[in-house]
């Protein structure tokens, strides 16, 4: 385990860290479902993905490694392709998308009554 | 309500490149049971989501031709069968119940013998879990029932 494999370990471990930061800021203060589903399927895979990365540089190559690798792969193919039938899903029972225009319009009825 | 199979090219193409995937580390977890993290059951609820995300994905009317229903609570049945025999067989050769050194398998000894009797307790295990778990959803789901 040379110095180099653990400072690029610890670079690919913040910035997973930083893409899951993120992720979690969307999910509080993103305004409706879809913009949410937006902010998380993207960056929460990113950020799994480089944290699973800088363990995997960490470990060095061993047995360890290659699962590391697989759980990539899996993550990368199934975490988007959850998200797309959430938001799909909610898409087809009607879910209104949140826009500008609506949401000033509700919110000066909403002073108004 | 999902008989049809699921309107989305991009989920259909996923799952069924994750469903073999699914199964291949379900057996994996039932035949590593007693050396690392896992066992029967794990393995055998591995084996059912398999099951379940393929009726999901492909909709009841193909699924229950790929895999009938008919067929959960007989593999159930067998599961437990299964473990009953691996429990009753060495109290009939004078051991205890679930004795597994006294299991009439010539050419095994000792500890060999022991791990053997393990593993088929575990896919006993991972039989009557897969079966039933399969079972339940068939029976959520209230189709060909």
């Amino acid at each position: 385990m040379t110095l180099v494999q653990i400072i690029l370990a610890v670079i690919l471990m913040l910035g997973g860290a930083f893409f899951l930061t993120v992720s979690a800021l969307g999910l509080l203060r993103l305004p409706d479902f879809y913009a949410r589903t937006h902010a998380v399927g993207k960056s929460e895979t990113l950020g799994t993905i480089l944290t699973l990365f800088g363990l995997a540089v960490y470990n060095g190559w061993g047995l360890s490694t290659f699962k590391i690798l697989f759980i990539i792969f899996f993550v990368l193919i199934a975490s988007p392709t959850a998200t797309h039938a959430i938001a799909r899903a909610a898409l087809r029972t009607g879910l209104e998308p949140w826009t500008r225009k609506k949401q000033t319009g509700e919110d000066t009825k909403d002073k108004k009554s | 309500m999902i008989k049809e199979r699921y309107q989305s090219i991009i989920v259909q193409v996923i799952c069924s490149l994750l469903i073999p995937f699914i199964q291949l580390f379900a057996l994996y977890v039932i035949f590593h049971g007693h050396y690392g993290p896992g066992g029967g059951f794990q393995g055998g609820v591995l084996l059912a989501v398999s099951i379940i995300l393929q009726r999901l994905y492909l909709g009841t009317e193909v699924s229950y031709r790929k895999f009938p229903p008919k067929l959960a609570p007989a593999l159930g049945a067998i599961g437990m069968l299964v473990f009953g025999l691996a429990g009753v067989i060495p109290m009939l050769f004078g051991g205890a119940f679930l004795d597994y050194g006294n299991l009439p398998i010539p050419w095994v000894h000792g500890a060999e013998l022991r791990a053997l009797g393990i593993l088929i307790v575990e896919i006993g295990i991972g039989m009557a879990v897969f079966g039933t778990l399969v079972l339940i959803f068939d029976s959520l789901i209230g189709e060909g029932w």
